[in-house]
């Protein structure tokens, strides 16, 4: 459903962060991308969603070159995007947020549901204003719950563990864990962390602009972990290879 | 009462028909409607333009409507009201004001509103402002609004103006005694060639008295925008003034807050922004599916809600 090919991104007027980097994923799976900071992560979600252009290459969304649509294109589409830094609105409270996101109003079960998903009580959230009265945490939450709200056909999730607890990490897991059993939606996580890559339908590891390693997540993450036993960084095996 | 003060009305007093309770309705300088209460009286000045309302003591529940309106150009309307509301009193006032041109002149309200809480007492007061008409004459509306609280007492103010009034003028003062509270939420949006002076001053007199300022503000076209406050503390006290401001095309915004504390135990507090629509906030709505037009009407809207 997503098909990735030659693609790649320089910063206007400098380094070239994406080189070259191909990958497929396939409709109903849970894919997490990997890898160690400052290779390309963050760019190759920010691509998919529209937010950068590629300076090569092409993005394919159910069969469809989408690589000159724009990011509110590429959302009506179908694709759904969770900012690493959560956004600060003052004067949307998290109710708006997920009405926006989900393209009507919400009854208060619904509202219930979704923030219960990332681990909040509604009542004490939904009236609230997006604003920097919420801890890192909480904002961080609401923003997965935004992506959760869209029930969108490829959803993507950039670094979803950064600043939450690890309570909230467990209950985000299992919710990842209950979208992919129902199959009606792909999802691309960014994560480092083992308890997402050991629940990955496929591993995807980025280094330096370009794709590592990909393959099943039985076969990758023990790769993965025997690198880190060996105390070895990703960073530089282009080079011994 | 006219067909434009009907209208007027609907918009800046939530009229349906009729005002269930007090209400005295201006219209042009005249009073097209006037009704008391056994606990609310509303008199006639005897020596200037305007009413006198007396809320008596424990009045609980009750709405006032004073609601004036201009309907047409050649009109400067400059009126007195004063609210005299009793010891442990709990009530809301609606001051909408709508001004309406389709002439060549300018047409003016100016309300000068003095309100004096007694002890313990509880205030909401309203107040919505529109210009409305096609006429090139300007729609102004200068409103002055002195609180007085008496220990123990609230005054929470909630003013909103979002188009139409080509010049207005905002002052509010306040004097705040012991353990009372004044409470401002100002909401202000200018286009086209409209300005618009916001001035603060209040002093907190009393021991625990507090104040909280809130002005957000948008400021489109071609209009500008002045913000002034200064907020006092004389005792052991507690003052928060908060003004956020949006600018749009051409908008220019001037805030100039000031704190003067001459307490050791003044604490005192103020925030300022100036600024376009953040980047990342339109593109954060872009990703749920709205365009960038879409999305910088929502953040206004929310904003300014």
């Amino acid at each position: 459903m997503l098909k990735i090919e030659h693609l790649a991104w320089s910063i206007p007027g400098g380094e070239e962060i994406i080189k070259d980097i191909d990958f497929e994923a396939e409709q109903g799976k849970l894919i997490v991308v990997t890898g160690p900071n400052g290779g390309g992560k963050t760019t190759l979600a920010k691509l998919i969603a529209g937010i950068e252009c590629p300076s090569n290459g092409k993005i394919l969304f159910d069969g469809e070159d989408i690589t000159n649509l724009d990011v509110t294109e590429r959302a009506q589409k179908g694709i759904a995007y969770a900012f690493q830094q959560p956004v600060r609105f003052k004067g949307l409270t998290v109710r708006d947020l997920l009405e926006l996101a989900a393209g009507d109003k919400l009854p208060e079960e619904k509202l219930c549901a979704l923030l219960g998903q990332v681990g909040l009580c509604a009542n004490e959230y939904i009236d609230r204003e997006m604003n920097t009265s919420l801890s890192g945490g909480e904002s961080k939450r609401i923003e997965i719950a935004t992506v959760l709200a869209r029930q969108a056909k490829l959803s993507i999730f950039d670094e979803p563990e950064a600043g939450i607890d690890l309570w909230s990490f467990s209950r985000l897991v299992e919710t990842f864990q209950q979208l992919r059993s129902r199959g009606t939606g792909t999802l691309l996580v960014i994560s480092h962390q083992e308890r997402i890559l050991s629940i990955a339908d496929e591993i995807v590891v980025i280094a330096d602009g370009r794709v590592r390693m990909i393959g099943p997540g039985k076969e990758v993450l023990p790769q993965l972990l025997a690198d880190e036993r060996a105390a070895r960084c990703p960073l530089g095996k282009e080079e011994m290879a | 009462m006219n067909k434009i003060t009907e209208e007027l009305l609907k918009e800046v007093a939530d009229f349906k028909g009729e005002f269930q309770g007090a209400y005295n309705i201006r219209e042009d300088g005249g009073c097209a409607g006037r009704q008391s209460t056994k606990n609310i009286q509303i008199t006639s000045k005897e020596d200037l333009p305007g009413i006198d309302i007396h809320i008596a003591p424990g009045t609980k529940g009750e709405t006032v409507y004073i609601p004036a309106c201009v309907t047409h150009s050649k009109v400067d309307d400059l009126v007195y009201n004063d609210f005299f509301v009793g010891e442990g009193a709990d009530v809301v006032i609606v001051a909408g004001c709508g001004v309406h041109s389709d002439g060549e002149d300018q047409a003016r309200h100016n309300g000068i509103h003095r309100f004096f809480l007694k002890k313990g007492a509880h205030v909401v007061y309203k107040e919505k402002h529109l210009g409305t008409g096609k006429g090139k004459g300007l729609r102004r509306i200068d409103p002055v609004t002195d609180v007085y609280l008496e220990e123990d007492s609230v005054l929470e103010m909630d003013t909103v103006q979002l188009g139409g009034v080509d010049r207005t003028v905002r002052k509010t003062n306040g004097v705040v005694g012991a353990r009372a509270r004044l409470v401002v939420r100002e909401r202000l949006m200018t286009d086209g060639e409209e300005t618009a002076r916001t001035d603060f001053d209040v002093t907190m007199e009393g021991e625990d008295s507090g104040v909280d300022l809130m002005s957000r503000s948008v400021a489109k076209g071609q209009s500008h925008q002045e913000f002034y406050s200064c907020i006092k503390g004389k005792a052991r006290c507690t003052g928060h003034s908060e003004c956020d401001a949006i600018l749009s095309e051409n908008g220019t915004v001037t805030a100039q807050p000031a704190l003067e504390a001459s307490h050791i135990d003044a604490s005192l507090i103020h925030e300022a922004a100036i600024g376009k629509i953040a980047g990342e906030q339109i593109l954060k709505l872009r990703t749920l599916g709205l365009t960038e037009q879409e999305a910088e009407a929502r953040i206004v809207e929310g904003f300014l809600k």
